[in-house]
């Protein structure tokens, strides 16, 4: 073969050069072009030189809350894609909240004097809902922990299950999150955002996984260590819960001792 | 890069699907996977950082508008690259067309390599700076004397490994196109840098981290 253009080495580094084989023997055989060639890589491998600013590993977290306001409205979030029974789920947990914020209206008005354990009333019923709705979520996070690969000859594992109960548990976590949020309880509002993560992550993840990904599912949620932050938080809405019993209106010196936030 | 975007296609699938069913949050799964790949892609087409943080958030929103028209719901990675390809390139045609608005003499393809020349002749002489630093600038300026066709284009072959074809569909170009457009950006990166590469012996660690995506081997 004659001397290679340019561009057919450029097209023979690139991997996009027909007559490959042809190029490669000249190469072998023609020190001028040999020479040509190795300074051809050079550049190439300079160009690896440009250093690029790194962005740390929540960048794309950063990116969401600036993008987040400016996405158009879609369909809102109860939309038709949703099935029955998510509704059913998001429908009580939300029936919870509502009704916890009419008892306290109403009880309000009529019972002015008593306001201190009306507002007690009012966080039990939450604080029993979203009590109820971290143990839930604790179970499925142990469960998926503890996952176990299928029969040897398949090699992956199913986590469908899980899966349907993170996408349950997603609704109503997005609710008592947005809750937590409104009333200024930002601790548990934070540990419920950590779990909404978690939730979404596992929601999204395929029907099947191999046990490479089950693994890196289970270390991104030991490196948050939201077990740990969902049992903390499970067992302080407990203790809240127990310190927001209502007791006989009368004793309001007593409410008073035993209300905690 | 190409390899990471495969190993998340089926999870982009559910996350695009659960998004088109009006649930928010599961875009932000796709955000918050793509964003760094994406900056270092944006990045790298106008090597400003500012620029890139503002193609990534436009990418991620352009691509949310457009959802709903997105048929190949596994690819999603590939099809916001090369949505913010677009991102790129708009906004340099942008300010190409206001610097040439400022300043008379047109810079066109064909006075690209007159215009890194130039560039590198304005430079400070070598011998009065590291040899590197010298380097690191010349690639800046052999980079922005690119149009933005070719920028783009080489961009995506060298850094991101992508194939021709999928080139040619982000910059709406043929595949011989696309192939003459790499190898102009190839051609005008050699004339611009290899005359300081004689004088610096390059080192192994300034060799390519990814020779696989380029499908050659030296």
């Amino acid at each position: 073969m004659t001397h290679p253009s340019e561009e057919q080495l450029v097209g023979y580094k690139l991997g996009e050069a027909h007559d490959r084989g042809a190029i490669e023997e000249h190469l072998g055989d023609c020190s001028e072009c040999r020479a040509s060639f190795a300074r051809l890589e050079r550049v190439l491998a300079a160009m690896d030189s440009m250093p690029v600013p790194e962005r740390e590993e929540d960048y794309g977290r950063r990116i969401w809350q600036q993008i987040a306001p400016r996405l158009p409205q879609r369909s809102p979030w109860w939309g038709f894609g949703m099935d029955l029974q998510r509704w059913g789920a998001v429908a009580a947990a939300a029936a919870l909240v509502i009704a916890a914020f009419f008892l306290g209206r109403q009880h309000a008005v009529r019972l002015p004097t008593n306001d201190q354990s009306v507002q007690q009333v009012r966080e039990r019923i939450l604080l029993v809902a979203v009590g109820d709705h971290l143990d839930r979520s604790e179970m499925m996070l142990v469960e998926l922990t503890n996952a176990e690969p299928g029969p040897a000859d398949k090699k992956l594992v199913n986590i469908s299950t899980e899966q349907k109960r993170a996408e349950d548990l997603l609704d109503e976590n997005r609710l008592y999150r947005q809750t937590a949020l409104q009333q200024g309880d930002s601790a548990l509002a934070s540990v419920l955002d950590e779990l909404e993560r978690v939730l979404l992550d596992i929601a999204h993840s395929p029907e099947e996984i191999t046990p490479g990904q089950l693994e890196k599912i289970r270390q991104r949620m030991e490196a948050h260590g939201i077990l740990f932050k969902v049992r903390v938080a499970g067992s302080e809405v407990r203790r809240r819960e127990r310190s927001a019993t209502p007791v006989p209106a009368q004793d309001n010196s007593t409410t008073q001792k035993g209300k905690h936030t | 890069m190409i390899r990471m975007i495969e190993s998340t296609q089926g999870s982009d699938a559910a996350a695009v699907e659960r998004t088109l069913a009006g649930d928010p949050d599961a875009y932000r799964v796709l955000v918050e996977r793509h964003s760094r790949n994406l900056f270092r892609l944006a990045y790298r087409m106008t090597g400003n950082e500012q620029d890139a943080e503002e193609i990534v958030q436009d990418a991620f929103l352009r691509a949310y508008r457009k959802l709903g028209q997105f048929e190949s719901r596994a690819n999603f990675g590939t099809w916001v690259y090369r949505i913010a390809v677009n991102c790129a390139l708009d906004r340099r045609r942008k300010r190409s067309a206001e610097e040439r608005h400022r300043a008379s003499p047109a810079e066109d393809d064909a006075d690209a390599p007159r215009a890194i020349e130039q560039r590198a002749s304005a430079s400070p002489a070598p011998d009065r700076l590291a040899l590197s630093a010298e380097l690191g600038k010349q690639i800046v300026s052999a980079l922005e004397a690119l149009s933005p066709a070719e920028r783009a284009a080489f961009v995506m072959r060298h850094w991101e490994g992508c194939a021709i074809e999928e080139i040619a569909q982000a910059l709406h170009l043929r595949n011989n196109a696309t192939k003459n457009t790499v190898f102009r950006a190839v051609q005008k990166l050699r004339r611009a840098l290899e005359p300081l590469l004689a004088k610096e012996p390059v080192t192994p660690g300034t060799r390519r981290a990814m020779p696989a995506a380029q499908g050659t081997e030296s």
